[in-house]
């Protein structure tokens, strides 16, 4: 049977709502609804198991910092760098978010449903079965996928113009799939564009899938969209830069 | 890190300084509890035509004489007395802050020139004496050393007692010299107010470029030279806001090739004559006026800024959460691009 805790944030510091909400997880609670959030930080950082955490309001920055595991739904804005260095889980965020999401992500899945800022997916990383995932609906800002070292970015820009430029400065692992046509001039050095095969559709198709059931849109146009992929050009895009060979 | 807080009312509707103070509290963890200031604007409504002095004296008997003295010299003192203070449990007070109300003598030299004058002679040469503001119906209101948090300092001065229509908060993380009182922002100079989150690269070459101009940087803080650079573009080159703006956070090289033929010539022409002006490095600054107030932030973003609006109010802040404090219902929340300069005008 579900274990339903609610927590009421208003005005409280981040380091006992933090203790409150790691309790009601070792008590066994399924799923903590966390109200009046305004800024609270680390939410969910370093949390274990298979809770789902319901944010209403903006949750603070380093959202689900280390998590690994829980789901965490955020009914509002996040702050900088929700994901950041997480290992696995779920990050649901239904209004926009600051910079650095996903920073150094090492698995799981992001969804962003609104924008993100500069530098999203900053130094995401994969290792083996370790494959994180960020998926942003609206539009992301420059240097997107920035040092990238692994795992999947789509950026779906539903809501207008994309405006990121300088994507994938430094790349070097992992790969970045944006909707519609990206100019070679939004490339940063080191990024190159290569044709999204049948093969790759169908790789990303259940993201999408998964990305339109969380926010209650229609999968079939994302699955059917044009794409455009960037891969890193090399696997050492610097080095001719601070080495000689 | 540093937190940084902006709020301007376009009908220069009066706001007393609780919703600031709360706002600045929401961003406690972005300071290192060694400082933070606020500046209002409209707050000497009984003094509207002087200027208005805040001084930090370390002895208010020996180093005031002096600073009479310098006064007397280039107008006349309408009044003075000791700024009101609250003693806080944690905050060690070095400092005795005084304020005057003072009118230079408009035959001796332009308004602004003594000022500007009589703030550098005595930050730079009476000894125990700094001043912190110098604008017309203006105030700055900061403190530093432990205890020095944004509440603390707040309550201090109890800026709740203040309205104006505008102001500016600064919560500082100290990398250097957290004792004392005068370097936490918000810097002020007459007109203009910088409050900064960040730190220039290019501090060295843009603080060299404005003492060239007679400049005196007594405190070596980023937004000291950063209120040079505006007073000096704006007020005393006559460039636009925007403009200014342009060669402090110029866009890149391979930005302007890529601009239409006449914004290229404008741009280059910029970078060229302000290049010791422009700014590197991380920072979001926010800058006032008595009828504006600016924010942007460094070309690569490297800290965040935060726009909302609600009414005729403009917010800009470090964190969304600062805004929806003091403006639960705020309209609009958005994220400006890098360098692009976010504006709000007070009807004349």
């Amino acid at each position: 049977m579900a274990k339903q805790v609610t927590i009421d944030a208003k005005g409280m510091h981040y380091t006992p709502l933090n203790q409150q909400i790691r309790k009601a997880v070792e008590d066994g609670a399924e799923e903590i609804i966390v109200n009046n959030v305004l800024g609270q930080r680390f939410i969910g950082d370093g949390l274990r198991g298979s809770a789902t955490i319901r944010v209403n309001g903006v949750a603070g920055g380093d959202l689900a910092m280390f998590m690994s595991g829980p789901t965490v739904i955020v009914h509002g804005n996040a702050e900088h760098a929700p994901g950041n260095t997480m290992d696995s889980g779920k990050v649901v965020i239904h209004g926009s978010a600051g910079d650095a999401v996903a920073h150094s992500m090492r698995g799981g899945t992001v969804f962003v449903r609104g924008d993100i800022g500069y530098r999203g997916g900053i130094h995401m990383k994969q290792y083996e079965t370790q494959r994180p995932i960020l998926v942003v609906g609206g539009s992301a800002q420059t240097f997107l996928g920035e040092y990238m070292a692994g795992g999947l970015l789509i950026v779906l820009g539903l809501d207008g113009v994309m405006k990121a430029r300088e994507i994938g400065s430094g790349i070097h692992g992992g790969e970045i799939v944006i909707r519609g046509e990206v100019d070679d001039a939004r490339l940063a050095a080191g990024a190159k564009k290569v044709l999204l095969t049948d093969e790759d559709r169908s790789r990303i198709a259940p993201v999408l899938r998964e990305f339109a059931g969380d926010f209650g849109l229609d999968p079939e146009p994302l699955v059917n969209a044009n794409y455009t992929r960037i891969i890193p050009a090399s696997a050492r895009p610097f080095a001719g830069k601070y080495t000689w060979e | 890190m540093c937190g940084i807080f902006g709020v301007i009312d376009k009908r220069r509707q009066m706001m007393d300084g609780s919703g600031i103070r709360q706002a600045l509290s929401m961003m406690n963890e972005r300071g290192s509890g060694e400082g933070a200031g606020y500046v209002a604007y409209g707050i000497y409504p009984d003094y509207r035509d002087c200027y208005a002095l805040h001084v930090f004296f370390d002895d208010a008997c020996e180093s005031k004489a002096a600073v009479d003295a310098t006064l007397e010299q280039w107008g006349t003192i309408e009044h003075d007395e000791a700024i009101p203070t609250y003693d806080q449990q944690n905050l060690r007070v070095p400092c005795t802050p005084w304020r005057y109300f003072f009118k230079p003598d408009p035959s001796l030299a332009p308004e602004k020139d003594i000022i500007t004058n009589l703030v550098m002679r005595i930050n730079a040469c009476v000894n125990g004496a700094e001043v912190v503001s110098s604008g017309k119906n203006v105030g700055v209101f900061k403190a530093g050393g432990p205890g020095g948090r944004p509440e603390e300092v707040a309550d201090y001065y109890r800026i709740e007692d203040y309205e104006g229509y505008l102001w500016l908060a600064h919560n500082r993380y100290a990398t250097a010299s957290p004792e004392k009182w005068e370097r936490p922002d918000p810097f002020n100079l007459h007109d203009w107010s910088v409050v900064e989150n960040g730190k220039t690269t290019t501090y060295g070459t843009n603080r060299r470029y404005v003492e060239g101009f007679g400049y005196r940087c007594s405190i070596s803080t980023d937004s000291e030279v950063i209120t040079y650079l505006i007073d000096l573009l704006v007020r005393r080159h006559g460039l636009d806001i925007n403009l200014a703006i342009r060669a402090l956070a110029p866009p890149y090289w391979e930005d302007i090739d890529r601009m239409p033929e006449a914004e290229q010539n404008l741009n280059r022409a910029i970078r060229f004559a302000y290049g010791p002006a422009a700014m590197n490095g991380p920072f979001t600054v926010v800058a006032a006026n008595p009828d504006m107030m600016v924010g942007f932030t460094d070309r690569g973003k490297l800290r965040p800024m935060v726009v909302g609006e609600c009414g005729d109010r403009l917010y800009i802040a470090s964190e969304e959460v600062a805004i929806r404090a003091m403006e639960p219902k705020v309209e609009s929340i958005t994220r400006p691009a890098a360098g692009e300069p976010v504006i709000g005008r007070a009807a004349p």
